[in-house]
């Protein structure tokens, strides 16, 4: 038996409303206890701010693709260079860091939750590679399902349950967490170098347009009783007009599900702006915060960008291939056969940019517009928006008007025209911050039951201690001090175990994956579907028995079971 | 018993559809494979236990004493380098990384002397391209550019693109062109609708050709280039722009000629040209079927592909100064550990020559040239024989191969640990 006792911790848990109490955290064999004999370990969290472990509801960590980020970017690799030390291994990266430099930097700044933004089916093997050389947090894949032909066909038919059948299939075989459309039915169209213009074009040779997917996807969702929603990257990501299919998105979205939402937008920055062109596009933020404000059923994250040098990369080829024409930067492209595709391309977001300006102003708006922090978490859908290690920064901007004033006036002048980010005055509180750093993430991926996002006796023992004197620092004017204090902890506390203190991490990890095994009738058991079957034996280039991701993958494999109702 | 999906461990290609028959710890019949892969899984002549040398013999000896001979020699060394890794699983590259890392060394992997250059033109300019299903479902026109499948991998085209049937290819033979672009007729340049037979280190003019011509500027090219007409490459361009999905499969002929890696990027300027007119995607032909699995492991290990220099503490690298040939022959190297790969066989003769005089540890099944100039060879099992283990397509699709007989010999995972282990516990860590 081991046990932990965290004293003096000025503690933020919004799920059991603590706002900034003075207590102890008592923790055994890796859980949160009620209390814990004298001889167990003491930590003296000095009053300083106490958090659950911080999660990441989208990001892009491990796989073919962030792999690829780094493969084709040595310039990159050249920036974060560590050397071996203690128990950390070499990393090398600064926005595609290899899998142990992602882990250090989010351990450093207490994230103990990491979400992976998107795992092609076919390739899911190699994101459970990567995810444990990725120690330190425990991982999710959301699984693409977008550009997939079984589901489009049975989208075709108005067919559910058929839909609800293929994704409990392959969730299982690939062991994913959630159902992730990027670009639904664009990635296809982009399997001829088309794209889709709205949700209600018609995707080549299917006969299905994007909303028929999006609903049909959030119906199977919900029969199939997931954790998490349906988790969606609309359709026209980065172009100019682009929020009226965002608003038409969540035109679609009804309230199916009574503890969480059934819709998780993700970086909507990305997919709220208004003009024609990239000449007069302008932010449409406020739109969409009224949208989602009267909507309880729709979350969204920020998908902040910040100033500096990132990568993007997405499993919306169309969109990366639009943006390599604009950039003439390097770009790479990878779609996966009856399932999905993806590209990447470096970009530079530049204040000198109008464009980028306006961009850096929604992603705020978007957080300081939504009314309850519970609906807009914090994410830069790394690395695309930006590196996570900029959320200190999005922090300090959330908190402190001053600061945003001052980064502002440093601004491309059309900024004020084209956005109302210098009119908000909203400043966030610690709990706010919490929230939409771990509640709200926890929450909304469906995960507070698993022990996530708080730390009610009987949660893993995550435990972020950062060294910031919540009560006597003012964020609104000392935002300097919460940047700092939030990029690197004093403890990292991961299942109960010191994992990093005061930015190095001190053990060698051992996380675990997520994942969910929806268990249905035997009739919908789609191993026996003769068209499904067929599928595979006639057009993928891999038999369907060697398509399932085996348990060895998974060492420390956490599998959460549902019961569909089909 | 017959074991059926069954993974072929010879080519990048990894057909992952073989029947296997097995009777007791023998492979006895191979279906699906062509004549390379049944012959690997089927001829076998291994060695049974490690060998070290002493004096001109050889004798034997047992795993451990020869592990801890291992580790003693990576020890003493100052600039050992860790090389071969392209037909090995993916968990014993991983392990390699650690221990290169670990002892400072270098870790550089086959693809230093066959599509090392495609990695540099892919770092300058990218990479557009797609698993081999979307080829095979949609691809209307192909091209093999100073590549020979039917040689090399033998199954490509029945697989993936020439005779594959696809979801809108249903009948390939006639919807689907195929063009040949080499400097010599192959066996592959009798099946194509086009032979492009081009002057020996053209390739960079051709390209250079073609993509004037898919840019609207036919006018600039003169009427012969590198041997190839005017004519044929306005047919040629003209044939791409109208194909609906087209994709370019190159081989060493393109990256190991005059060139190299500025060849491979106009490649992909070609491509990324016609993605303006149509879809078009480039790949290359990988020839071990791991070795696009030691350049994932190391990529996200360390950053880089391959040619990694852990000797300053961080992961270092510049190919032309930490790629393993040119280690060697600055005679820079004072100890080698060589995985599942034969250098002797393949490198320029001053390396070998260098080789043969600093201990070489050989990891491998098989006596082969390497093995005469080896101190120690230590056999382990065979991924996709009696190892089970990740390796990676040439696309980059993931894939388990099996053990489907059990020999009993440790598989390199194991032996990499113990000495990693080891090597660990002699530095007190
Ligand atoms: S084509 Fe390659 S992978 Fe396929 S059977 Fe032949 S050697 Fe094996």
């Amino acid at each position: 038996m081991t046990e932990l006792i965290i004293k003096n911790a000025c503690v933020f848990d919004p799920m059991q409303n603590i706002h900034g109490d003075i207590m102890d955290i008592a923790i055994r064999d890796g859980r949160v206890v009620e209390s814990v004999r004298n001889s167990a370990d003491v930590i003296d969290a000095e009053g300083f701010l106490t958090l659950p472990g911080g999660i990441d509801s989208h990001s892009h960590v491990c796989g073919t693709k962030v792999n690829f980020g780094r493969y084709m970017s040595p310039e990159d690799m050249r920036a974060g260079r560590t050397a071996r030390r203690g128990k950390m291994h070499v990393t090398s990266g600064y926005y595609v860091p290899t899998t142990y430099g992602n882990s250090y930097r989010y351990s450093a700044m207490g994230y103990t939750t990491v979400l992976e933004g998107a795992m092609a089916p076919l390739e899911a093997r190699h994101t459970h590679e990567e995810f444990t050389a990725t120690p330190h947090q425990d991982m999710l894949a959301n699984t693409l399902f977008d550009g997939n032909w079984s589901i489009m066909e049975a989208v075709a038919k108005k067919d559910e349950q058929r839909a609800a059948a293929i994704v409990a299939w392959t969730l299982a075989a690939v062991k994913g967490f959630a159902i992730k459309l990027t670009n639904p039915g664009g990635t296809e169209a982009w399997g001829w170098g088309e794209d889709i213009t709205g949700i209600r074009d018609t995707v080549p040779n299917f006969n299905v347009t994007p909303a028929d997917i999006i609903t049909t996807m959030m119906k199977a969702n919900e029969l199939l009783r997931l954790p998490h929603s349906v988790h969606i990257h609309c359709n026209n990501l980065g172009r100019p007009g682009n929020f009226r299919t965002t608003l038409e998105t969540f035109d679609l979205v009804p309230d199916l599900n009574p503890n969480r939402q059934t819709l998780y937008a993700t970086h909507v920055q990305f997919h709220a702006y208004g003009g024609t062109t990239w000449r007069d596009i302008n932010s449409k933020a406020s739109e969409i915060a009224q949208a989602v404000n009267a909507k309880p059923q729709i979350v969204m994250d920020m998908g902040q960008i910040m100033f500096g040098r990132t990568m993007t990369m997405t499993a919306d080829g169309p969109m990366e291939f639009n943006l390599h024409c604009l950039h003439h930067n390097k770009w790479s492209n990878h779609d996966v056969e009856l399932e999905t595709g993806s590209g990447i391309i470096p970009v530079l977001y530049s204040k000198k940019s109008l464009v980028n300006c306006v961009m850096w102003a929604i992603g705020l708006e978007l957080a300081l517009f939504t009314k309850n922090p519970y609906q807009c978490l914090l994410a830069t859908d790394n690395p695309n928006g930006a590196p996570f290690v900029k959320y200190p920064e999005i922090i300090g901007l959330l908190m402190s008007k001053r600061y945003r004033d001052e980064e502002f006036s440093t601004l491309h002048e059309g900024t004020e025209q084209r956005t109302s980010i210098a009119a908000i005055d909203r400043e966030m509180d610690w709990n706010e911050i919490a929230i939409m750093t771990r509640a709200g993430q926890a929450k909304a991926l469906g995960i507070a039951l698993q022990g996530k996002g708080h730390l009610m006796p009987g949660a893993e023992a995550d435990v972020a201690i950062y060294p910031i004197k919540c009560r006597e620092v003012d964020p609104a004017t000392e935002y300097r001090k919460v940047v700092e204090g939030f990029q690197k902890t004093r403890y990292t506390i991961k299942r109960g175990r010191v994992v990093a203190r005061d930015g190095d991490v001190i053990v060698e990890g051992a996380n675990s994956t997520f994942w969910v095994n929806p268990s249905v009738p035997d009739e919908h058991n789609m191993a026996h579907d003769k068209e499904f079957v067929k599928k595979f034996e006639e057009y993928y280039t891999v038999q369907m028995g060697n398509y399932p991701v085996q348990d060895v993958y998974l060492p420390r494999g956490r599998c959460i079971g549902t019961e569909a109702d089909l | 018993m017959l074991i059926k999906d069954v993974v072929c461990p010879f080519c990048g290609c990894l057909c992952d559809d073989l029947d296997v028959e097995v009777e007791g710890d023998r492979i006895i019949r191979v279906d699906n494979a062509c004549t390379l892969g049944s012959s690997t899984m089927v001829g076998d002549h291994r060695l049974k236990n490690p060998i070290r040398r002493n004096g001109t013999r050889w004798e034997d000896t047992t795993y451990d004493a020869a592990i801890e001979e291992a580790a003693q020699i990576l020890l003493d060394a100052d600039r050992p380098v860790l090389y071969g890794w392209s037909s090995t699983h993916g968990e014993a590259q991983s392990l390699g990384v650690h221990l290169a890392e670990l002892i400072g060394g270098v870790i550089d992997s086959t693809t230093s002397v066959c599509h090392g250059p495609s990695i540099l033109a892919i770092q300058e300019v990218g990479h557009p391209g797609c698993t081999l299903g979307q080829v095979k479902n949609r691809a209307d026109l192909i091209i093999y550019w100073a590549s020979n499948p039917i040689d090399a991998h033998p199954r490509h085209m029945s697989r993936y693109t020439t005779y594959a049937t696809g979801f809108f290819v249903q009948d390939a033979q006639h919807d689907r062109k195929v063009i040949v672009v080499d400097t010599r007729r192959t066996q592959s340049a009798d099946v194509a609708d086009e032979f492009l037979k081009i002057k020996p280190g053209g390739d960079y003019a051709v390209l250079l050709a073609l993509r004037a011509i898919v840019r609207g500027r036919a006018d600039v090219v003169p009427a012969e280039v590198a041997g190839v007409s005017r004519v044929q490459l306005i047919r040629v361009a003209e044939m791409c722009k109208a194909a609906k999905f087209g994709a370019i499969f190159f081989g060493l002929g393109l990256t190991m000629t005059a060139g190299k890696n500025k060849n491979v990027r106009n490649a992909i300027e070609l491509t990324d040209e016609l993605n303006r007119h149509t879809k078009f995607i480039i790949s290359p032909m990988r020839g071990h079927w791991n070795v696009y699995g030691s350049n994932e492991v190391f990529t996200w290990m360390t950053g880089y592909p391959y040619a990694i220099d852990f000797s300053r503490g961080i992961a270092f690298y510049n190919p032309g100064e930490t790629t393993v040939i040119d280690i060697l022959s600055r005679g820079e190297c004072d100890a080698c550990l060589v995985v599942a790969s034969d250098p002797a066989a393949h490198f320029p003769r001053s390396c070998v020559e260098h080789l043969a005089k600093i201990p070489v540890i050989q990891i491998d099944p098989h006596p082969n040239a390497t093995t005469h100039i080896c101190r120690l060879q230590i056999p382990g099992s065979v991924a996709g024989i009696d190892a089970a283990g990740t390796a990676y397509r040439m696309d980059g699709v993931p894939i388990r191969m099996k053990s489907i007989i059990n020999t009993g010999i440790p598989n390199d995972t194991e032996i990499l640990q113990k000495l990693y282990n080891r090597v660990r516990e002699a530095r007190g860590e």
